[in-house]
C-alpha cells in the first residue's frame, strides 16, 4: 500500500510526522486530498479541519482543527506549516 | 581590626547570600535546559520556514508592486532598533553585551545622519538608554508575565512592528539579540527583519533535476503576501526563544561566579575570625598569668 510523509509544524514543536495514505487539507481555494505521487504544491489554508487517514480505510484517523497555514507539497511528501493546531 | 562578633556576622551574611546565589543558579540551569529544548523545539518549523521562502523568492521579481515587507518602502532614512533582553537582572553580562552591540550600530546610524527609532522588548536594556537617548525610544514591550515563550508573544512583538511599519514609522527595521551558543557563551547578533533578507536561492540543485512545476494556490504574491508577517513572527520568535536561553545560561555562569567568590570569602573571614578569636584568649591567659604572679 503506498504511503507519503506527512509532517504537520507549528512553531513551538513537531506535532506529527508519519508516513500515511492520504490527507485532506481545507486549501484556501476549497478542500484538496493528498495521495501519495502528489503534484509539487504550495497552497495557503483557511481555518478547517485536517484529516488523515493512516490507511486506505473509510474513517479518519485523526483530525486536526487549524487556524490556517500553509501546506507545501513536494515528491517527498506533504508538510503542514500551522500556527494554532488542536487534536480533535 | 574588627570585633569578633562583627566578623562572625559578616560570615553569616556572605553564606546567607551564598546560599541565595546558589539557588539561583540552580533554578537557572533547570530553565536554560527547558529553555534550550523549547529552541530546539521550534528548529524545523523556523527551517522549513526559511527553505519556503526561498524558494517563493527565487520565483518572484522584486518590484514595486511586491509586498512592501520585502521591498522596503525604497527608502532607507529612517531605521527602527528592535532590542530584545530580559525582564530581569542578575544575568551577568547578558543584558550589557545586547545593549553594548545595539549602541554601537545606534552610533554608526547616528554618524551617517540617519533617524534611529528604538523599541524595546524587555525593560533590562532599556534603562542605559533612558539616559542618553530618551526622545528616541518610541515603546516598551512588556514580558513581565510570560514565564515560557509562546509563539503567540513572539506574534504580538511581530504585530505590533508590522502595525508601524504600515503606519510608515520607519524604513528599516533591526532586531537585537542574544544568540546562544552554550551555558558559557552568548553572542549578540543583529538580524535584518524589515525589508526582509531573504536566502540566497540555492542554485546548487543538479541541472537534470526535474524542474519543479509547483502549482501555487492562490497564486505566488498572495503566498508570498500571506507568509512575510508570518516569517517575521517566525524570525521574532526565534530570536525570543535564543534570548531566553541566552539569559538562563549567562544567569547561570554569572550565579556560579557568585558562589565560588563567596566561598572564597567565607574561607579567608573565617581564617580571621580563628585569629581574631585566638589572640584574645592569649591576650586574657597573659592577663591571668601576670596577675598571678604579681601576688
Amino acid at each position: 500500500m503506498a504511503t507519503f510523509k506527512f509532517e504537520l509544524v507549528s512553531p513551538e514543536r513537531m506535532l506529527a510526522s508519519a508516513n500515511v495514505a492520504m490527507v485532506v487539507v481545507p486549501g484556501a481555494e476549497g478542500d484538496f486530498g493528498v495521495l501519495p505521487g502528489h503534484a509539487p504544491l504550495m497552497s495557503t489554508i483557511r481555518p478547517g479541519i485536517i484529516e488523515v487517514y493512516a490507511t486506505e480505510g473509510s474513517s479518519p484517523s485523526a483530525r486536526y482543527e487549524i487556524e490556517g497555514g500553509f501546506a507545501e507539497v513536494t515528491p517527498e511528501g506533504l508538510t503542514i506549516l500551522a500556527e494554532a493546531v488542536t487534536a480533535i | 581590626m574588627p570585633s569578633l562578633k562583627a566578623l562572625k556576622n559578616r560570615i553569616v551574611s556572605v553564606k546567607s547570600t551564598q546560599k541565595i546565589t546558589k539557588a539561583m543558579k540552580m533554578v537557572a540551569a533547570a530553565k536554560l535546559r527547558r529553555a534550550q529544548e523549547a529552541a530546539e523545539a521550534a528548529r524545523p518549523y523556523s527551517e522549513r520556514m526559511a527553505a519556503v521562502m526561498a524558494s517563493l523568492a527565487s520565483r518572484v521579481q522584486v518590484g514595486p508592486e511586491s509586498p512592501r515587507l520585502m521591498a522596503g518602502t525604497g527608502n532607507s532614512q529612517v531605521h527602527l532598533l528592535v532590542i530584545a533582553g530580559s525582564e530581569r537582572g542578575l544575568a551577568g553580562g547578558f543584558n550589557t553585551n545586547i545593549t553594548r552591540a545595539a549602541r554601537k550600530f545606534l552610533d554608526e546610524l547616528l554618524a551617517q545622519g540617519k533617524t534611529v527609532k528604538l523599541l524595546f522588548v524587555g525593560k533590562k536594556t532599556r534603562a542605559p538608554f533612558l539616559r542618553t537617548h530618551r526622545n528616541l525610544i518610541i515603546g516598551t514591550i512588556d514580558q513581565t508575565h510570560i514565564k515560557t515563550v509562546r509563539f503567540a508573544d513572539a506574534k504580538a512583538v511581530a504585530d505590533d512592528i508590522t502595525a508601524r511599519f504600515e503606519a510608515g514609522e520607519f524604513d528599516v527595521a533591526h532586531l537585537f539579540f542574544s544568540k546562544f551558543k552554550s551555558a558559557l557563551a552568548q553572542e549578540p547578533t543583529r538580524l535584518q527583519i524589515i525589508p526582509a533578507a531573504l536566502p540566497a536561492v540555492a542554485e546548487s540543485k543538479p541541472v537534470g533535476d526535474v524542474p519543479a512545476a509547483i502549482e501555487y494556490e492562490p497564486d505566488e504574491e498572495s503566498i508570498l503576501a500571506d507568509l512575510l508577517p508570518r516569517n517575521l513572527a517566525v524570525q521574532v520568535f526565534r530570536a525570543l526563544l535564543e534570548n531566553a536561553a541566552s539569559e538562563q545560561g549567562s544567569r547561570m555562569t554569572a550565579m556560579d561566579n557568585a558562589t565560588r567568590n563567596a566561598g572564597d570569602m567565607i574561607n579567608r573571614l573565617t581564617i580571621t575570625y580563628n585569629r581574631t578569636r585566638q589572640a584574645a584568649i592569649t591576650k586574657e591567659l597573659i592577663e591571668i598569668i601576670s596577675g598571678a604572679e604579681a601576688l
